[in-house]
């Protein structure tokens, strides 16, 4: 079946990025298609490579770019959440005249039309937040 | 199929357990993940809400949020049925749709 | 065989935004009226509800100079520009707060818990935020 996935919180504050990402590898693992991972609100903290975990701890993002490049998964963040909270690709760095960009590999920043497409498209939308 | 409602808060500290089963009609069913497992225990506060819903609904607790918090699947009120996530995804996919009370 | 979202109409799904947290204290309301804006240029059937502490999001005469941060209620009034026409509010959540229809910043359509529950159940896809 084909799945999308809504993350509306940050790594480590709170267990829903963990519990997004443990139910996306059941759902690989089952054979079901990840058709997109969306990630909104204080979600698109996700996709910075900046964070630093120790090192006894799960690397959250490094998680999710491993799973974009093994599987093909759509990571997409949400553009007016990443601004809002300093989230950058190297256009948008450009655009913004900022002097670097932090999103991991995998991820990409699109619009939140982005979400709506994966209701339509996806056969079932799960939510994980707080 | 009708719905299924997830529930990741505490019972004892927000109303996200109370507003999935106030809005769960007869065949939906109730997962509680995260601090939302707190809500299937024996012996609390809230327990004989969850016997009263399992008349109408299937309840299902995630099974490694449970044990991470220190519960066993023994303290799981009768008629709650313990899944992983692999017993997750498989809900997700025979429920029509998926709501979350966050 | 064209998959259904290939036909040139495009499918058209049932969208419900569940709207449960009260504005300010968090940035879900904010976030969520923009995703609501958004899904308007998608040609969906969009409905929007107000329930649990949601409900004071519409709370009429909301001032917030004294926070230091941006206004949006009166975005909900903009929403009939955008066909997103009714709006949603459960009778039960907003009577337990001592609010009627009458401190609602829009006209909204109240539901009692009941006739909600079904309109859910006809959803295709229910957006919690």
């Amino acid at each position: 079946m084909k799945l999308s996935i809504l993350v509306n919180e940050g790594p480590y504050q709170h267990q829903a990025a963990d519990s997004a990402l443990q139910f996306v590898k059941a759902a690989l693992e089952k054979g079901h298609e990840i058709f997109r991972v969306f990630f909104y609100h204080d979600g698109v903290n996700n996709g910075t490579r900046f964070a630093i975990p120790p090192q006894d701890d799960r690397n959250i993002t490094v998680e999710w770019s491993k799973l974009a490049e093994s599987h093909k998964l759509d990571l997409v963040v949400c553009i007016a959440a990443a601004q809002r909270r300093g989230i950058l690709d190297e256009n948008e760095a450009k655009r913004q005249g900022k002097s670097g960009d932090n999103i991991a590999p995998g991820f990409r920043i699109s619009g939140l039309g982005q979400l709506i497409e994966a209701g339509i498209q996806a056969e079932r939308l799960v939510v994980f937040g707080d | 199929m009708a719905m299924l409602h997830t529930v990741n808060k505490s019972p004892f500290e927000k109303r996200s357990l109370d507003g999935a089963l106030s809005h769960a009609v007869n065949g939906a069913a109730i997962l509680m993940i995260e601090d939302g497992i707190y809500g299937a225990l024996k012996g609390t506060a809230v327990s004989s809400k969850i016997e009263k819903a399992l008349e109408t609904l299937k309840v299902y607790v995630l099974g490694p949020d449970l044990k991470a918090r220190g519960m066993t699947e023994d303290q799981v009120v009768d008629g709650v049925k313990v899944v992983d996530y692999a017993g997750f995804v498989d809900l997700v996919t025979e429920y029509d749709k998926v709501q979350a009370w966050l | 065989m064209a998959e259904p979202w290939e036909e040139e109409e495009g499918p058209v799904k049932k969208f419900m935004f569940v709207n449960r947290k009260a504005p300010y204290g968090t940035i879900y309301a904010l976030e969520s009226l923009e995703v609501v804006l958004i899904s308007a240029a998608f040609d969906q059937d969009v409905s929007l509800v107000f329930m649990d502490d949601g409900v004071y999001q519409l709370k009429k005469g909301q001032d917030t100079k004294g926070i230091g941060m941006k206004n949006f209620s009166p975005t909900y009034r903009a929403l009939e520009g955008y066909d997103i026409e009714t709006l949603y509010v459960e009778k039960e959540s907003m009577e337990s707060r001592g609010l009627s229809a009458d401190d609602m910043i829009v006209p909204v359509e109240v539901l009692g818990k009941d006739e909600l529950t079904s309109l859910m159940e006809e959803q295709d896809v229910l957006l919690s935020f």
